[in-house]
């Protein structure tokens, strides 16, 4: 298509046949990233210089100029980039997953985005509600900044080499159970084509010459995970009575320990955990004696954890990991 | 004054050249490695339909002493276009050179100046023109073939 040959004042002709010439020069060496431009032409031309008269001036024949044009190779990639599953907890919305969008070609070129939410492998299927460009470029998720992507309309078109952020949104199923994992796949989709690598799009490149499939196949896709992180939180009390005389009898003067103790289960976190307990009728609470892991804790509402309100015991244990477990103890005295 | 004329030459070859007794013809074409029927793959030269960055070109010179006396001095020089990445060249007499046609050698013995005053080996990538020197004259109605190879950036 882009071949042009200017034949200038040469008779002789074209030899084909070249003298043996090793293959292993041969290296299938990729471009290195984008490549020389599509678009762009590259002319050979070759000079002769020789002596008509020996020893006398030298003359010089210029070859014909062959130009070929660069043809624009299609193609794309896709990565996810979150650095781990997204943590996510049953039927929460607006979820985002992360990915990038890379124009490997050597062109400009427009992109078709798309997403796969049932592709199986996975535990549960999120439903996507929006995939958003970064259209600021920081690389982070802004609401109502970002441009949500409607396909047809605003395909990203991406220089050669350009990346481009790209937002998924999802909401994960209610009946996803802790640590679940639920992934979306993102295609991407070369607007000029696609298809069988080597594949051309005749006059459709960038430049004026072909568009070409390369390796990608001028598509790619890649797999965002969610993970569920439910985390529950259980908790227990007990008591102990130490009475007047050294034993265990509820009468009145005994002193009664509570224990509290709280332990979080499952995946993931749980924030904000307070435990409250009402001093139970018929006793009064002996002063100074909450505890928290062990160390004492004042009653007034202060800067340390807990706090004696005249009604009840508070100690706030805030965010709580699975796995974590908190004691706190508190002493009445049976009137 | 042979000398002055013969860089004149090379600066303006339209008008030295009175009767042009060599011609110099050339042609690109594209090596693909495809798989013949039995799945084996082999390399195949095709006319650059389509050409994209990593493909392999193979630049063929062809000349030919048209004339009635010997050429000689004979010398055929190639700049390597902007976008290719010389490979290797091919025949007898082959030189290149890494810094615009000032010097010439074989590519294992010439050096890259960097800023700082040192200087590495020249690799095929940094080659910008390959030469053929002929040391026997070209004889009248004689013909040749010369080729090197390179890859679209």
């Amino acid at each position: 298509m882009t071949y042009i040959q200017c034949q200038r004042r040469t008779t002789a002709a074209l030899a084909t046949a070249v003298s043996a010439i090793a293959v292993a020069s041969l290296s299938s060496s990729p471009a290195a990233a984008a490549g020389t431009p599509a678009g762009t032409n590259i002319q050979n031309v070759a000079t002769a210089t020789y002596e008509p008269v020996p020893g006398g001036p030298a003359t010089s024949v210029e070859s014909n100029t062959v130009t070929l044009k660069v043809d624009e190779l299609l193609d794309v990639a896709v990565a996810w980039a979150d650095p781990a599953d997204v943590a996510s907890a049953p039927a929460a919305s607006g979820q985002v997953l992360r990915f990038n969008v890379t124009n490997a070609g050597n062109g400009s070129e427009s992109f078709t985005l798309g997403t796969i939410a049932n592709g199986g492998g996975d535990d549960f299927d999120p439903a996507v509600t929006s995939i958003v460009l970064d259209s600021n470029g920081n690389g982070a998720y802004d609401a109502g900044i970002d441009t949500v992507y409607a396909a047809g309309s605003n395909d990203p078109e991406l220089a050669a080499d350009q990346s481009l952020t790209v937002f998924v949104l999802s909401s994960i199923p209610a009946a996803a159970l802790d640590a679940q994992r639920g992934k979306v796949e993102l295609t991407a989709t070369a607007k000029t084509g696609s298809g069988a690598p080597g594949t051309s799009f005749a006059g459709l490149g960038q430049g004026g010459g072909d568009a070409v499939v390369g390796a990608t196949g001028a598509a790619a896709q890649d797999d965002g995970w969610y993970k569920v992180g439910k985390a529950a939180i259980g908790f227990t009390k007990s008591a102990s009575v130490l009475d007047p005389w050294g034993g265990a009898t509820s009468a009145p003067g005994a002193v009664v320990t509570y224990t509290l103790t709280a332990t979080v289960t499952g995946s993931g976190s749980l924030g904000n955990v307070r435990i409250n307990d009402p001093i139970p009728a018929g006793t009064s609470y002996a002063a100074g004696s909450l505890t928290l892991d062990g160390s004492s804790l004042s009653d007034a509402a202060d800067a340390d954890a807990g706090a004696f309100n005249g009604t009840g015991i508070s100690v706030g244990l805030g965010t709580l990991a699975s796995g974590a477990s908190r004691s706190v103890t508190f002493k009445v005295k049976i009137d | 004054m042979k000398i002055i004329l013969f860089m004149l030459a090379l600066i303006a070859p339209a008008a030295a050249m009175a009767a042009d007794d060599v011609a110099l013809s050339s042609q690109v074409l594209v090596e693909k490695i495809v798989k013949d029927a039995k799945g084996e793959a082999k390399t195949v030269r095709q006319k650059p339909d389509v050409v994209t960055p990593g493909d392999s070109l193979v630049f063929l010179l062809s000349y030919k002493n048209q004339g009635a006396e010997p050429a000689t001095g004979f010398t055929v020089t190639n700049p390597v276009p902007q976008a290719v990445a010389f490979a290797s060249a091919d025949g007898a007499g082959a030189e290149v050179s890494v810094d615009g046609g000032k010097t010439w050698g074989q590519l294992a013995a010439l050096k890259i100046a960097s800023a700082d005053g040192t200087s590495r080996a020249a690799v095929a990538a940094d080659v910008t023109h390959v030469r053929w020197s002929f040391a026997q004259p070209i004889a009248a109605g004689k013909s040749g073939d010369l080729s090197f190879r390179g890859t679209v950036k």
